[in-house]
């Protein structure tokens, strides 16, 4: 695999909990190219980021559990890697921001000392080379009299400003991957705006792959080149971005998508709803996951779980359906 | 969504600042204006759509047109009666016809009451109805949502985010209102899920003739589900129109800014939009900049903007703008 920079191989976690174990994630395989933007979408509980952390090895274990999987970095298996090296890529090679600003970042630690600790830890830089490169790097991200500010408290930020500050933190190091975890869901539309622009331009200036979790298919659509729908711990469909928006083929993707109504929008009368709910992963899924809300669902949906199979019209399109929906017809 | 042009709810430069007390002595030392003069009218039958980013005040707006908080100044008038130098008793009697649908489903209904106590319980609070007529008009209202009459016996925890926004909005339902204020209803719900409660709160609109106020931030959601539209900045209304009207010819500056901050999931039309990206954060609604509100992150302020606070005027035919630049 020369020309993917990350080459995750079926992967599976589970967590214990009181009222059994809980399958969150059920043999998902993906691949990241260099400087490519890889959009994972889906609801809460569908596994987007316990994907995404179990390849950082950054789920709680117990009660968390790897169940099966492997995870290939620059050829390295990052799943049976050692404490120490792995904390060695975490940050430095992979680094990742999160939903909540505020909580992600130390109340009682100034945002200078919180910048420069992965520079003194990865970089071994000194504490005069961490300020300067501080600095830098809150001027990259945005924020203005950047020296002054490295003196601040993170509640002495706003949301947005602190979500540049986790932007500038992860990117300290000059990562090959940047995962970002809903970054904008707590922010509000105009600074999800400014924030979508910075990464864009970042990831132009510095060239680095993005994987974007994420629940809203709009965000997406203006910012990854691949786009992967997951639901019940699975990929349901994969795709390149255009493809996935003009194409949609898995019920669950068409239904999300006529679900949604458009800010620039032709008034549709009723919004396409998909009834009933997300599946509870007490069981690991023999099925199709999303067959009891399906409504082409048949037979073979209720017995067989699809695998991930290429669209007759886009090789890159990937679908895991027994259904055709463009004809309403088993698929061949 | 049929509305005519009977006004049901006149809402007239209400205020509502909530003090800052500082000190060993607790003096007051500010206020947080939270709604700073806010004027509009809703007719019967219409969904007004009230959006606006976080602290702008549109919840505080809904608030205080209930009185769940007194308002500082202005005058709230339904159907003609001042609901602000309304007296305890003639209020409670008034709420019958207005009620509330909550954002967060988890934490609005009490989890130790089952559901047919949480939906029974306006009609107990009211007296309208007692005993075994209560069980019956319980199940009546949770057929209307679409939930099953023997999840009475349940509690809140038993149900999913959906399910219990339904429960909330059987309870809003419960008294037979007129206007329904929504707060964020579905902000806390995931995509899926939001749309089977718009379109549970568009049927029941038809099927009763409610007039509702929709608080949001999720702009597509207010164009899909109002018929007019209100902006809301910092505790002032910035821009308010009939919903084409304002989605196709925004003309206040921070309707357009705000209007191409929105996603859209469609990476064709995406990659042809002009954007508009705000610089800076809200200011703090307790020291609100002079002037128009909106003018330290406005792309074309000039010095008159921090002079004056603009007017809110009409400009075309049911749109009105707050800014003095605007054409």
């Amino acid at each position: 695999m020369p020309d993917s920079l990350l080459d995750v191989q079926g992967l599976e976690t589970t967590f214990k909990t009181p009222d059994g174990v809980v399958h969150a994630v059920n043999g998902v395989s993906f691949n990241l190219k260099e400087g490519e933007t890889l959009g994972v979408v889906g609801e809460s509980g569908c596994g987007k980021s316990v994907t995404m952390h179990s390849t950082l090895r950054l789920i709680p274990s117990p009660p968390g559990r790897i169940a099966a999987g492997q995870a290939f970095f620059n050829g390295r298996d990052l799943l049976t890697m050692s404490n120490d090296e792995i904390r060695g890529v975490r940050g430095a090679q992979i680094s990742m921001i999160f939903q909540d600003p505020m909580t992600s970042l130390n109340p009682v630690l100034s945002i200078g000392r919180q910048l420069e600790e992965p520079l003194l830890l990865h970089l071994g830089m000194t504490r005069k080379q961490a300020e300067d490169r501080s600095t830098e790097l809150l001027e990259m991200v945005g924020i203005p009299n950047a020296r002054e500010r490295l003196k601040d408290y993170p509640h002495q930020y706003s949301g947005g400003m602190r979500q540049r500050v986790m932007i500038a933190m992860a990117l300290s190091c000059s990562p090959q991957i940047l995962i970002a975890d809903e970054p904008t869901t707590a922010l509000d539309v105009t600074i999800q705006a400014q924030i979508v622009e910075l990464v864009k331009r970042l990831r132009d200036e510095l060239g680095m792959a993005i994987i974007w979790i994420t629940h809203d298919l709009g965000i997406v659509a203006g910012l990854a080149r691949r786009v992967m729908v997951m639901y019940g711990g699975y990929i349901i469909e994969e795709s390149p971005v255009n493809d996935l928006y003009a194409n949609p083929s898995h019920p669950y993707t068409i239904g999300l998508l006529g679900s949604l109504p458009r800010v620039d929008g032709l008034h549709q009368d009723k919004l396409f709803s998909i009834e009933g709910l997300p599946p509870v992963l007490y069981h690991k899924p023999n099925a199709c996951p999303f067959a009891p809300r399906c409504r082409w669902a048949m037979e073979r949906c209720w017995k067989e779980n699809p695998a991930l199979e290429p669209v007759p019209s886009s090789p890159e399109h990937r679908v895991a359906c027994w259904v055709d929906t463009k004809t309403g017809r088993p698929r061949s | 969504m049929t509305a005519n042009n009977e006004v049901l709810l006149h809402v007239d430069n209400l205020v509502m600042h909530f003090p800052i007390y500082r000190g060993v002595f607790q003096r007051q030392v500010g206020a947080v204006r939270a709604v700073d003069g806010v004027s509009f009218d809703v007719k019967r039958g219409e969904t007004l759509g009230l959006v606006g980013e976080s602290g702008c005040g549109k919840s505080t707006t809904g608030r205080a047109i209930l009185q769940l908080y007194k308002p500082t100044a202005g005058k709230v008038e339904y159907e003609g009666t001042n609901l602000v130098t309304l007296k305890r008793e003639p209020m409670r009697q008034m709420r019958r016809k207005m009620q509330m649908i909550f954002q967060d489903p988890y934490a609005s209904l009490n989890p130790r009451m089952t559901v047919g106590q949480l939906v029974g319980e306006p009609l107990m609070v009211h007296s309208v109805t007692t005993g075994e007529e209560i069980d019956k008009r319980v199940e009546q209202l949770l057929e209307l949502v679409k939930l099953n009459p023997a999840f009475a016996t349940r509690y809140p925890h038993e149900f999913s985010g959906g399910q219990r926004q339904r429960i909330g909005v059987a309870r809003a339902l419960a008294l037979n209102p007129n206007f329904i204020i929504c707060d964020e209803p579905i902000s806390a719900l995931d995509v899926s899920i939001q749309a089977q409660v718009v379109n549970l709160l568009e049927e029941l609109q038809q099927q009763f003739g409610l007039t509702y106020l929709f608080i949001a931030h999720d702009l597509s959601m207010v164009r899909h589900i109002s018929d007019r539209v209100a902006v809301m900045y910092l505790g002032v209304i910035m821009e308010l129109a009939e919903r084409e009207e304002l989605y196709n010819n925004p003309l206040h500056p921070y309707t357009q800014a705000l209007l191409s901050a929105v996603p859209i999931p469609d990476p064709v039309a995406d990659a042809q939009r002009k954007r508009v990206i705000l610089e800076g954060d809200v200011p703090s609604p307790a020291n609100p900049p002079s002037g128009c509100r909106f003018r330290t992150r406005c792309p074309i302020a000039v010095p008159l903007c921090a002079e004056s606070q603009p007017e809110f005027r009409e400009l075309r035919p049911g749109h009105f703008v707050a800014c003095h630049l605007a054409k």
